[in-house]
């Protein structure tokens, strides 16, 4: 097998949204696709620092999503306040112990998994690693795809709030959680789209010369 | 010659030479192993028929009750756009905004973006602005979440079923049936294909 060409170094982009390879400086400002009109890239532009910046920013949020609470119930039978960890404990000792797994997995291993494979992404970018890039690339695949479930406790707090609107029997009032816990959902979605996949494999083309 | 254009990995940016696939096929990159195009039967067809039918499904899935739940005689139904209402004066304004994007409008703007790029191209020519739409789809795709949706539906019914008996809606079996229809035209939807066909009709 002869040596891996890419696009860039051949002076050729390829669009990011149609697919397109068009001819163009790896480094302009200005340049668009002649087929869709995107803005054209080599790399996406500042990749690594706009991931970092979404990341770290994703991760504070990750606290407060998990300390406070999602939900305040009040009912006859006193008042209480349920975060995600609660939630997902109150599943597993009343039985529904699938939904218990669901909802940990969608909502703490999965945000957990997306900052801490994206971490690892941007370190070893940085690094220059040569290490399993077929194996980084199916990280972030993975990520792309899994990411996107962690919504789902966003979803159970807006239902359950409207569904449950007898004063007489239960208040159910959204907690400030949810509201950490939507923004780590879009700030992790945000930090997958800017990392640029492309940077894993570009060490290895430096090595050849 | 068509079978040998030169594509760019999307995700790694090796060149490498296309090469024609048997129906149903679809071809990796040699390096990173990332989907680069598949070669699916009838796509063109197949997509604007499932969009068609996703239109309808979706209609219906926002005009009607998603759950109503059951107390006393009493019957509390919520439709999606409650759901939101609800949450907007319970002063989540930040959360009713997040489920009304991802739930209602990104859904809504790629079922329309499709049926402008499809509609008028089986009718033998490309819409105007047909590369902003273009754009506009491929812009939307990560925020429609359909099928997480609907498994917090399922989920808050089942924690709801301790407190009063819950009647699922029509809108309910509707989502059902959109996540099925979303999925297929993920799955048939052919960004390649399209352009070639637009291109054809200049």
């Amino acid at each position: 097998m002869t040596a891996p060409v890419t696009a860039a170094s051949l002076g050729l982009l390829g669009c990011h949204v149609c697919g397109q390879l068009s001819r163009g400086a790896a480094h302009s400002h200005d340049a668009c696709c002649p087929r869709c009109g995107a803005p054209l890239h080599s790399r996406k532009p500042d990749s690594i620092a706009r991931t970092w910046a979404l990341l770290i920013a994703a991760m504070i949020l990750y606290i407060p999503a998990n300390l406070l609470p999602m939900m305040y119930t009040s009912s006859l039978f006193g008042s209480q306040a349920d975060t995600i960890m609660s939630g997902v404990v109150y599943f597993w000792t009343s039985g529904s112990w699938y939904l218990a797994l669901i909802i940990f997995f969608a909502s703490i291993l999965v945000p957990l998994l997306k900052m801490a494979v994206l971490l690892f992404l941007l370190v070893s970018v940085q690094m220059r690693s040569h290490w399993q890039p077929v194996q980084r690339a199916r990280l972030y695949r993975l990520v792309e795809v899994i990411g996107r479930w962690s919504m789902l406790d966003v979803y159970v707090v807006a239902m359950i709030v409207s569904l449950v609107q007898l004063k007489a029997l239960a208040t159910i009032l959204p907690g400030p959680g949810a509201m950490a816990f939507g923004a780590v959902v879009v700030l992790t979605i945000f930090a997958a789209m800017a990392f640029d996949p492309r940077l894993i494999w570009d060490p290895l083309e430096e090595e050849r010369g | 010659m068509a079978g040998s254009q030169l594509i760019a990995c999307h995700e790694c940016d090796l060149m490498q030479r296309e090469v024609p696939l048997p129906r149903g096929g679809v071809a990796f990159c040699g390096r990173c192993g990332a989907e680069l195009y598949r070669s699916h039967p009838d796509s063109f067809e197949r997509t604007l028929a499932f969009t068609v039918a996703a239109i309808f499904l979706f209609a219906i899935a926002n005009a009607f009750p998603i759950v109503g739940v059951k107390l006393q005689g009493q019957v509390i139904q919520t439709t999606l756009f409650d759901t939101v209402r609800t949450l907007y004066s319970e002063d989540m304004k930040s959360v009713a905004v997040l489920v009304f994007v991802t739930a209602m409008l990104m859904p809504a703007i790629k079922l329309f973006a499709l049926t402008y790029l499809y509609l008028p191209l089986r009718l033998g020519r490309a819409a105007p602005h047909f590369a902003l739409v273009f754009r506009m789809l491929r812009a939307v795709h990560p925020w429609s979440m359909v099928e997480v949706f609907l498994l917090g539906i399922l989920v808050s019914v089942i924690k709801l079923e301790n407190l009063a008996s819950v009647v699922p809606g029509i809108a309910l079996w509707s989502f059902g049936a959109l996540m099925l229809l979303m999925a297929a035209l993920a799955a048939v939807f052919d960004p390649r294909g399209l352009w070639t066909r637009m291109e054809a009709t200049r």
